[in-house]
């Protein structure tokens, strides 16, 4: 897709397990479309939070990006960038929120005085006009009392309005690319529902592209577009929210969604997917979901499962499902 | 408080009664209390032989104060916790041990709550060996590979250390651990809410398979409401230190009355494509449990607030087969 704002080709990140380079992120792929709300989804050590630290090339040794991986955002080569340009494009052009805000926020510093220097760093303004346009996104992001609020130290804030805050030192440099890490994760879900409706709202206004990083099938359905499933590494399924909410292929997929409680679950087991995610370096050789999985056959132990084609947007990279489908 | 308000057809294995936990709050050089946290502010509570009562709510409700209080982790200032027909309360320490076999809990993080340095084997079988259990250390060896077996871990591994396990397989061996004296009461207290939602489904079923099997009453801490809605038979829904609705959870959660019920279950994201941009949040942040506001504590977040709320506190009154601390449904009220 050449229209797309980022596009990641062939990503692999590495680290040290036994000896050996273990890929936590083996060759993945995917594009994010100008305004597209785009969900990575998958559990604990999947590599999604990964995936989107490479694009801001924030992986610490010993990780490493492998250098066949591409990652373009605006027809620059991210991974070519010098320091500065990468600063510079960090911000202005990607900006991140992370799940934890109190760990994101200077604890020493006051919240205007925060948003005040991403202003003035993006922007050559008077420390005075820089504090009212603080104030005014302050506003903007329903933080209540937002004057009296720039005053105020991280810990004098609950965590609604320090993901508020947040959001606001974000907005400030109206990037074109937000990547949102659990953005709620951390939060209430009374504040969690406040925080989903207003990125919804900013998404919508400023046009700007969101990459999703969650667990939560839930908050997928409440913002994204498309969705993109990891597993051990490797993307299992992507296609539009309806497609993979609605008539998910891959066994991982379906069971995902089946093992999550609800009221309409209520008096029969949970669908549970046996056993667990293997560690890192003990994957199988083929597909990595096979040892888990109830439809593994034939290919699935040695095998590494081709991507499949089910519609326009809708793939899936599974050994069954590639048998069903007319070649 | 009639039987039909509370759905209890069984007798209740524990009752608690106008709970309260504060916490001081101490300041100046002196350190002397300066204020009190109002944790736990007034809870009733049962839970009927065999079934499981989910108590949920927000972060700072007082929730988890409510669990520890009862097993006495926690000195309540006021109040009634009734095993059976005992008050634990006013138990001395020694009279309290024999409760403390009958009752365990599980927390949410099976990595603090284990001793890196223990073999499972040990973790599993200290409870046996503090409460008497088992004639012999052969015996009890023996128990604990029943125990994990019954978890469904491989008793050949009871000479590991917890670091080899993953976080589902840990918290197994709490449950174990919780399970080896053999308790009536199990209170997990966000036992599932850490884990990936694969690996929650797995300790679920396990839970509801060990409840059918050992008859266990389970009080159930969570703020997760799709965990509420599959595992228990009632709820009592807390809001700032004090039970706000509570009843059968099928009925509440498919009908909720009282306006903060409403909003906690409006803001859950659902998985249905067409119930997307749905939520109904309630606005603003929950206020400090130091100072809560007077008069209804959820007036300043209702969307349904009206003159008597920032006045006076609503008690609990009984609406339709359930408990509703609200004055909407208080008929000596004109609206």
């Amino acid at each position: 897709m050449s229209e797309a704002i980022l596009s990641v080709e062939d990503l692999a990140i590495t680290f040290p397990a036994g000896g050996a380079r273990a890929p936590v992120v083996d060759g993945i792929s995917l594009t994010v479309a100008p305004g597209e709300v785009l969900a990575l989804v998958g559990e604990s050590g999947c590599g999604k939070s990964m995936t989107a630290l490479a694009i801001l090339r924030l992986i610490a040794k010993p990780g490493r990006i492998e250098p066949q991986s591409r990652i373009v955002f605006e027809d620059r080569d991210v991974l070519g960038l010098k320091v500065t340009q990468m600063r510079a494009l960090r911000g202005a052009g990607i900006a991140m929120i992370f799940q934890e805000p109190m760990a994101s926020l200077n604890p020493v510093q006051t919240v205007g005085d925060q948003v005040i220097e991403a202003l003035r760093l993006h922007e050559r303004v008077s420390k005075a006009a820089a504090r009212d346009r603080a104030a005014a996104i302050f506003e903007r992001v329903g933080i209540p009392d937002p004057r009296g609020r720039l005053d105020a130290y991280p810990h004098q804030l609950s965590g609604g309005l320090k993901q508020r805050v947040m959001i606001a030192m974000m907005l400030v440099v109206r990037p074109r690319l937000l990547i949102a890490d659990e953005p709620t994760t951390a939060l209430d879900v009374t504040v969690q529902a406040q925080i989903l409706a207003l990125l919804r709202e900013l998404q919508n206004e400023l046009e700007m592209s969101i990459l999703l990083i969650t667990h939560d099938f839930g908050v997928v359905n409440e913002l994204a577009d498309r969705v993109a499933v990891m597993y051990g590494g490797r993307i299992a399924e992507e296609g539009t929210r309806t497609e993979v909410l609605g008539a998910p292929r891959h066994p991982y997929t379906q069971g995902l969604l089946r093992s999550i409680p609800s009221l309409a679950h209520r008096g029969a087991d949970l669908a549970e997917i046996k056993g667990t995610v293997p560690s890192l370096g003990a994957w199988p050789a083929g597909c990595r979901f096979a040892t888990r999985c109830p439809n593994v056959f034939g290919p699935c132990d040695a095998e590494v499962p081709q991507t499949v084609s089910l519609s326009e947007t809708h793939r899936a990279a599974c050994h069954d499902v590639a048998r069903g489908q007319p070649s | 408080m009639s039987n039909a308000a509370m759905g209890a057809a069984a007798k209740p294995l524990l009752k608690v009664e106008g709970l309260k936990t504060w916490f001081p709050v101490r300041a100046g050089v002196l350190q002397r209390v300066d204020r009190w946290i109002r944790a736990v502010d007034g809870v009733d509570l049962e839970i009927p032989q065999g079934q499981t009562l989910a108590l949920v709510g927000e972060s700072g409700c007082g929730k988890t104060t409510v669990g520890r209080s009862i097993l006495r982790l926690e000195h309540a200032r006021a109040g009634r916790v009734l095993y059976e027909e005992t008050d634990l309360l006013a138990l001395s320490r020694a009279a309290m041990r024999p409760y403390r076999q009958a009752m365990q809990i599980v927390f949410q993080d099976p990595t603090s709550s284990l001793d890196p340095r223990m073999t499972v084997r040990d973790a599993i079988a200290e409870g046996l060996r503090s409460f008497n259990i088992g004639a012999s250390t052969m015996e009890r060896t023996e128990r604990v590979a029943e125990l994990m077996a019954m978890v469904r871990l491989d008793p050949d591994h009871m000479w590991r250390y917890p670091h080899e396990f993953s976080g589902g397989q840990k918290q197994r061996i709490c449950i174990a651990r919780a399970l080896a004296v053999e308790p009536k009461l199990l209170i997990c207290d966000e036992s599932v809410s850490a884990l990936d939602v694969s690996i929650q489904a797995q300790i679920l079923n396990l839970l509801g398979e060990l409840q059918k099997k050992l008859g266990l009453t389970y009080l159930f801490i969570t703020h997760d409401l799709g965990v509420v809605g599959h595992i228990a038979d009632r709820v009592a829904v807390m809001y700032l230190g004090q039970i706000v609705e509570t009843g059968n959870v099928t009925e509440i959660f498919e009908a909720p009355k009282h306006p903060y019920t409403k909003a906690l279950l409006g803001s859950v994201p659902r998985l249905d494509l067409d119930q997307r941009g749905a939520l109904a949040a309630a606005p603003g942040d929950p206020p400090d449990p130091a100072s809560p506001p007077a008069g209804c504590r959820f007036h300043t977040r209702c969307p349904e607030v009206f003159a008597p709320c920032a006045a006076t506190p609503p008690a609990l009154i009984e609406a339709d087969g359930r408990l509703c601390r609200c004055h909407l449904y208080d008929s000596a009220i004109n609206r």
